[in-house]
């Protein structure tokens, strides 16, 4: 087995707060192979953007990594001092975030932006990296690439003005991309030219990405694993077919049957009953286990750790048996 | 048709439209010697809703779908065009009293459960405002016992009615929204994405919640929606708009197993695939025109792969082509 890009080890992202710590991301391990796109699902609060914020290093504080590692090529960045940080973010890893408008600054041009993270990153000259700027920006599908690359965020669309930060994403040529929530903002049909783009865009490039999403649609289409996020804990990772097809978690099920169909139409959805707990009364053993339909007794007591059942990895006290 | 023309819709719409005045201050107007801008959100709207029926709009933001929410309720004026519900033209009461009698029977559900609801009321206070509004029970005690079966309704207990919408989720609002909107015992009620703030775990409870209210209550739903999913899994009628204007309208099936009209097609073709069928798909082309200035002719015909010239000039009407089934282009005869 080749080497993965990115190995996250027993991660966990804690509040402190002055009514004791909250603890938002619970002990989760992953890897990422060079050119995966791995997809992380779950509902708001479950710890997904915190995630991909700690990888890229934007925790934003008072959060901070409470235990754990992240290497990305067996080099440590969850350690690193800011400075060191800085030479990996943007060049090795690059992120896109939800709001385009939000991402971008409204006072520079986008040629400006992107010439800046080119000269930072490389040792371009100005027209050089100009140059690189045109084309990226023509490889994202901006019409007019030479022109616009003078205008102002503002004059662009929302569906232009991802494809920009994409480009600025890209325009080093990372090893990995953090994706969050980057097609919510987006329009259904401008959603499906931002996906097929970044997939291209990924392939071409060799580029790995960490997509995260609520959306299991976006996901299906996209992703080659997926890994199902509840309160701060992954409860099931695995091939994307397998857990849209076949979930093996209570949750992940709920979760799939819960999305209306197209193909068919049923009388009443599937629905899991209550809600996911808040952070500060996650409860004792497994996280699910007020809302599942098959709790045992154990659950109640005891964490279930991620097991490979074979096709997908599961925490779920009901396929301990089978473990591998 | 012929199974629903017996019964006389609860809501009739006929040459909607919505125009906002959008113009410059008078002085800049002057000074660069501008006319006044008008935007029309709304462009002569045709569609009613059956007592008991779901009727959806879909389209993506800025096609008007919320404008004509808001029309509805009577939160805009429309511009032109009549809304008729139970056959009363809206737009001619005279008194107070009349009106006040009619919009009682209709409410409204918003987007986000996070602005809809006032911050510093308790929910009881939240939930009674229709009651108290319309002046439908006088005694406290009666609104109490009301407002605390209402919270039972919508699956929250009645010890809830003393908290505030801060110690609510997402969803949880969702429902208090709900008991609001039912508290006035109205039959119609209009649905602004009601879930589109939500999870879809929570998604699902709202969407089941709504479908048993309507089938124990006999309501009628203006249910509005970006997401084609939710509308097929909700709605019995189907209207899709784009840039103002109504492309299509049909049953929620043939919608979906046959739509017509290219811009049908096209939302259609978007959706993910999670049923991973496997299936390419080409994303069409362009960006939704500004609205400011919309295209000349049929409004789709820049993003449309079936244009031709008389699409650039000639704007097509809505036409009925049988089986309650309406479309607007000159593509399909």
């Amino acid at each position: 087995m080749n080497t993965p890009l990115l190995n996250v080890e027993n991660l966990c992202i804690e509040f402190p707060t002055r009514r004791g710590t909250l603890v938002a991301v619970d002990d989760i391990s992953f890897t990422i192979n060079p050119g995966e796109i791995v997809g992380v699902v779950g509902e708001s609060g479950a710890g997904k953007s915190l995630t991909g914020q700690s990888i890229i290093g934007l925790l934003e504080p008072p959060g901070r990594i409470a235990g754990g590692s992240i290497r990305l090529n067996d080099q440590r960045i969850d350690n690193l001092p800011e400075n060191q940080m800085r030479k990996i973010r943007g060049k090795k890893i690059g992120m896109i975030f939800q709001d385009p408008l939000t991402s971008l600054n409204p006072l520079y041009t986008i040629g400006k932006q992107l010439i800046e993270t080119i000269q930072t990153h490389t040792d371009m000259t100005v027209t050089q990296a100009r140059e690189h700027a045109v084309n990226l920006l023509e490889e994202v599908g901006i019409p007019a690439a030479a022109k616009r690359i003078d205008h102002y965020p503002y004059q662009f669309s929302g569906g232009m003005r991802q494809r920009v930060v994409i480009a600025l994403a890209l325009c080093v040529n990372p090893l990995l991309i953090i994706a969050d929530e980057p097609t919510t903002a987006l329009d259904v049909s401008i959603q499906a030219q931002i996906i097929t783009l970044l997939k291209k865009l990924c392939k071409d490039h060799g580029t790995a990405v960490i997509l995260i999403t609520h959306d299991m649609g976006v996901i299906a289409e996209t992703a080659d694993r997926v890994a199902v996020m509840y309160a701060g804990r992954l409860v099931e990772v695995g091939l994307v077919r397998q857990v849209v097809k076949q979930a093996a978690h209570p949750y992940a099920k709920g979760l799939m049957n819960a999305i209306p169909s197209l193909t068919k139409r049923v009388e009443k959805l599937t629905q899991i009953d209550g809600t996911m707990p808040g952070l500060k009364d996650i409860p004792n053993g497994c996280a699910f286990h007020p809302r599942c339909p098959d709790c045992m007794d154990i659950c109640r007591e005891k964490r279930p750790e991620l097991t490979d059942i074979g096709p997908t990895q599961v925490a779920c006290w009901s396929y301990h048996d089978c473990k591998h | 048709m012929t199974a629903n023309t017996d019964t006389a819709p609860l809501l009739k719409a006929t040459g909607l439209k919505q125009e906002f005045d959008v113009s410059k201050p008078l002085l800049n107007r002057l000074l660069e010697r501008k006319p006044r801008q008008f935007l029309t959100a709304v462009d002569g709207v045709d569609f009613s809703v059956k007592p008991g029926e779901t009727f959806a709009l879909v389209g993506e933001s800025g096609c008007g779908k919320s404008t004509i929410a808001n029309m509805v309720v009577g939160l805009y004026k429309p511009t032109s065009g009549k809304i008729y519900f139970d056959s009363i033209d809206m737009s001619t009461i005279a008194s107070h009293r009349e009106e006040m009698k009619l919009r009682r029977r209709m409410s409204m559900i918003f987007q986000d459960p996070y602005a809809s609801l006032n911050p510093r009321w308790r929910v009881t206070k939240i939930i009674s405002e229709p009651i108290r509004a319309f002046g439908l029970l006088n005694e406290k005690q009666a609104i109490l016992d009301r407002t605390a079966g209402l919270l039972r309704k919508v699956g929250l207990s009645a010890r809830d009615g003393d908290k505030f919408p801060h110690e609510f989720s997402g969803g949880q609002r969702q429902r208090i929204s709900i008991a609001r909107a039912l508290a006035s015992e109205p039959e119609f009620i209009v649905c602004d994405e009601p879930t589109s703030a939500l999870d879809v775990s929570v998604q699902a409870q709202i969407l089941n919640l709504m479908s048993d209210l309507q089938r124990q209550f006999n309501l009628s739903y203006l249910f509005i929606s970006h997401d084609l999913a939710v509308v097929r899994h909700m709605s019995d009628r189907v209207g899709v708009m784009y840039l103002g204007r109504l492309c299509e309208t049909a049953q929620v099936d043939d919608l979906f197993n046959n739509p017509l009209h290219p811009y049908t097609r096209l939302l259609i073709d978007t959706i993910p695939d999670i049923e991973m069928t496997g299936r390419e798909r080409t994303p069409v082309q362009g960006e939704i025109p500004n609205p400011m200035d919309p295209p000349k002719g049929c409004p789709f015909h820049p993003r449309c792969p079936l244009a031709e010239d008389h699409c650039r000039t000639t704007q097509p009407t809505l036409r009925s082509i049988g089986e309650g089934r309406s479309v607007a282009c000159h593509a399909i005869a």
